[in-house]
């Protein structure tokens, strides 16, 4: 299925997206106790990537993103946007916006709108398409992402798999330039987590949409990248960064391949070290 | 963070309830509150300021009598007396309340047969409001006393069993299991994890309780004054009354800010008295 | 709901009904039931305890409320039983109406407004913890008329009821939903209208169920204090005027209507808030 997905050409649309991380540091309360959540930070995304942050828990991955989505401010250095500045001196928080749409780690869909309200309120809210033709297009993407018959449910009544699509075709609805997604699949079991991860690249190779994916999961960040950035234990700063070059498109029988195994191996003693620091320190969950 | 925090619903909200008592906010909070006494003050004056009285406003007694005659009315033990005769029976009826309470909420909600039994007949007898008792208990009761305090014994009761009753039925199950798979034996259990369990619930039907006792003992207090049901009341509500009937209106606002002060300072201890209890709570 | 769902709703909840009867549930009730009733018939009437013997007796309240023609002037087939019921249940509604309709926007304010909040809350707060009825001689003064004074009353204990639990309503809403919100474009406008409402209803609800009990507590200390009609207004006379059974008559009625009116505003709540109700159905929420 995915190898006929593969067929059409996606390449003619203009990738959008490209995220540039400069020297950005975050210290919290600093007049208290100064905590420094991330530490002289530098990072550059390629347009239509997806690319993997990994570290462990409370290490500061969160922050970043918190600060590309524009919820929080960062102390100094600056992140651009397709080279337009998002944050940096003069304005420490960026602006949220549909350009950079979160899927948050706990589900963020509004329990009192049916799956579809949820789908269609970025764009309804904006103004930038009415609502018949909202609803059309969000049964559309519903189906392409699998999701059929659930329209008119409510979230509550839905598996927390399905919750997970329906957030994502939710931010996808706005054509953003990056999804930012926290850890969305940490509370999934892992069979169901190998079909979220095809469902996500399905959904990924109609949309090349730039993808920010924080976890903690080394399969999980190998199988679906282009590139994995390893980060330390707080204070947060990248350590490893690894092309992952085997090709797209992807299904799970790159879980065997040789060259997966090659780069967990590669990959897997930063994160097991930093895992340990993280383990000493006691830390509490991000 | 205020998110997923099991909230106390109705019951009093600490004054300042956000974490940081910053100056804009003590600043813009007596702003409203002088602008509030000072309107009061002009509308009651109103007619001799502007020729006409201002609605509603202008009846009022003027803030600066009231605060004239607190400052007399603090001197004599009258008024001192009626803090104590209203304090001992709020406590009074509270803490049979408490006393009969909980264990009847812990049995309800421990033993399904009982729970079976008592709690429809309970939970028909709950919406009659306490203040409708109030000729039921002074035909019963031998002494006045003892009637207001069985009143205000029913205003609290009901909400400390509802709250308790709400809280044990809500214990984590896993709690349960993991002590009986570490050994513990029945009574272990309900020492150590449900008694516990129920303390925040416990807390939260008491200040609410409270809170309901005074209003109970201020209408009783009041209508046995208006009434003439029995004797003399005594008392902060007795208070208010007799001055309106005599026509003191300053004293009026007097016993209602001295209600309200008291009725504030009980919700605090118990609140305190219950985090003292919860160290647990306090970390999160 | 098509009608297949309809139907399986409706066979479901036979099901129960009919698990209900077998269980021990109604027999326990009873068992209750019995025990009370006979305990006051003992109690009063057969035994004649001491201090019991003063109260009415089961026998004779019943026989005086199904009487056609009751020696005190009250039971279900004289007119005026019905009108003081009329009387304090238009009390009640309109108290509550207008309660709900003025403290359910002002505590949403309070809660979605951090200056408003600053400058009314601690007004709020000090007026709050002054019991109802000590308000009773200041609303005397202040209105003229005696039905005025008494809906004043009612109207107030409800009123800061309703407005905290607004309040909390708003505070208690998952952080997340408002970044989702602000990540798909909606203005504060659109958040009010979309999130805060409708996140805050459930809080509104059992703070309007709390707030209809109120008001029969105040209304019957109101009409006991100062009035002409009602039911409070019914116990108080019919004890000077030495009818103990009537005194019983209207702590029923009480009881019964009170308990009825939390039951309607427990149903319009369940109504309007869908969501839940189907995600409970389900089996349990995230």
């Amino acid at each position: 299925m995915i190898a006929n997905l593969a067929l059409q050409s996606i390449e003619n649309k203009q990738l959008k997206g490209a995220i540039s991380i400069r020297d950005v540091v975050k210290i919290y309360d600093p007049k208290g106790l100064a905590v420094m959540a991330v530490d002289h930070c530098s990072l550059e995304i390629k347009p239509g990537e997806i690319c993997m942050i990994v570290g462990p828990s409370g290490c500061g991955k969160t922050t970043l993103l918190n600060a590309i989505a524009g919820f929080h401010e960062i102390s100094s250095g600056e992140i651009l946007l397709d080279n337009k500045i998002l944050c940096g001196p003069g304005q420490l928080k960026a602006e949220p916006g549909p350009d950079r749409v979160v899927v948050f780690q706990n589900g963020a869909l509004f329990p009192w709108k049916t799956n579809i309200e949820n789908v269609i309120f970025g764009p309804v809210m904006q103004g930038i398409m009415s609502r018949p033709i909202a609803l059309e297009k969000a049964r559309q993407m519903m189906a392409d992402a699998g999701l059929i018959g659930i329209e008119d449910s409510y979230p509550g009544e839905i598996s927390s798999g399905m919750r997970r699509r329906v957030e994502i075709v939710r931010a996808l609805m706005n054509e953003p330039s990056v999804l930012l997604l926290d850890e969305p699949y940490r509370a999934l079991d892992s069979l169901t987590k190998s079909v979220m991860h095809e469902a996500l690249l399905q959904i990924y190779y109609k949309n090349k949409t730039t993808i920010f994916f924080i976890t903690h999961d080394i399969d999980e960040a190998i199988f679906l990248g282009h590139k994995v950035i390893v980060m330390t234990t707080r204070p947060c700063k990248p350590k490893k960064i690894i092309e992952v070059d085997i090709p797209h498109p992807r299904d799970y029988s790159v879980l065997t391949s040789r060259r997966y195994r090659e780069l967990i191996e590669e990959t897997i003693d930063s994160v097991h070290e930093e895992a340990e620091k993280a383990f000493v320190a006691g830390e509490k969950e991000g | 963070m205020l998110a997923r925090k099991r909230v106390n619903m109705a019951g009093n909200v600490i004054f300042f309830s956000s974490n940081a008592w910053r100056k804009n906010n003590i600043i813009r909070a007596a702003i409203s509150i002088s602008f509030f006494i000072l309107f009061i003050e002009i509308s009651a004056r109103s007619l001799l300021l502007f020729g006409f009285k201002i609605p509603f406003f202008g009846d009022l007694p003027k803030p600066s009598d009231v605060v004239k005659v607190f400052t007399q009315v603090i001197f004599e033990p009258g008024y001192w007396y009626s803090w104590i005769a209203s304090t001992w029976r709020v406590l009074g009826g509270f803490l049979i309340a408490l006393l009969l309470g909980v264990p009847l909420a812990l049995c309800l909600a421990l033993n399904k047969v009982f729970r079976g039994i008592f709690f429809p007949v309970f939970e028909f007898i709950r919406p009659i409001p306490p203040l409708a008792w109030v000729p039921a208990a002074i035909i019963f009761w031998p002494t006045q006393e003892l009637a207001i305090m069985f009143i205000t014994f029913l205003g609290a009761f009901f909400t400390i069993v509802i709250n308790t009753f709400g809280g044990a039925l809500s214990i984590d199950l896993r709690f349960l299991q993991a002590a009986r798979s570490l050994g513990a034996t029945k009574l272990d259990i309900f020492r150590r994890i449900v008694l516990p369990a129920c303390i925040p619930s416990i807390v939260v039907g008491a200040t609410i309780g409270i809170g309901i006792t005074w209003e109970v003992v201020v209408a009783a207090e009041m209508i046995s004054g208006a009434s003439k049901v029995g004797g003399n009341g005594a008392g902060l509500g007795h208070l208010i009354w007799s001055n309106y009937l005599g026509g003191n209106y300053e004293m009026i606002v007097v016993g209602m800010v001295s209600i309200g002060v008291a009725g504030y300072i009980c919700s605090t201890a118990i609140r305190y008295t219950g985090s003292r209890f919860t160290s647990w709570e306090a970390s999160k | 709901m098509n009608s297949e769902e309809k139907y399986l709703r409706f066979t479901n909840t036979a099901w129960k009904v009919l698990y209900w009867f077998a269980s021990p549930a109604p027999y326990l009730l009873i068992i209750g039931i019995g025990l009370f009733l006979g305990s006051w018939f003992l109690f009063v009437e057969v035994w004649r305890l001491p201090r019991f013997e003063k109260l009415p007796g089961l026998t004779t309240v019943i026989k005086e409320w199904l009487s056609p023609d009751p020696i005190y002037g009250l039971s279900i087939y004289t007119e005026d039983y019905y009108k003081h019921i009329w009387v304090s249940v238009r009390r009640v509604f309109f108290a509550f109406l207008l309660a709900t309709s003025i403290g359910v926007p002002l505590g949403l304010a309070i809660g979605w407004f951090p200056r408003f909040k600053d400058y009314v809350f601690p007004l709020f707060e000090l007026l709050r913890p002054i019991p109802i009825l000590a308000w009773v001689p200041i609303s005397l003064i202040v209105f003229k008329g005696s039905e005025t004074p008494i809906i004043f009353l009612t109207f107030l204990a409800a009123f800061f009821v309703t407005t905290l639990n607004a309040m909390l309503g708003v505070q208690s809403i998952d952080k997340s939903y408002f970044l989702a919100a602000d990540c798909l474009g909606a203005s504060k406008q659109q958040v009010f209208l979309h999130i805060v409402i409708p996140g805050a209803l459930p809080y509104i609800f059992t703070g309007l169920q709390i707030s209809i009990g109120v008001c029969w507590f105040s209304l019957v200390a109101a009409e006991m204090v100062s009035g002409e009609y009602g039911l409070g207004y019914v116990i108080n006379t019919a004890y000077s005027m030495i009818q103990y059974p009537t005194i019983a008559i209207g702590m029923i009625t009480l009881g019964l209507i009170g308990y009825s009116s939390s039951a309607i505003v427990r149903l319009i709540g369940r109504l309007l808030m869908q969501w839940r109700s189907r995600e409970l159905s389900v089996g349990g929420s995230r």
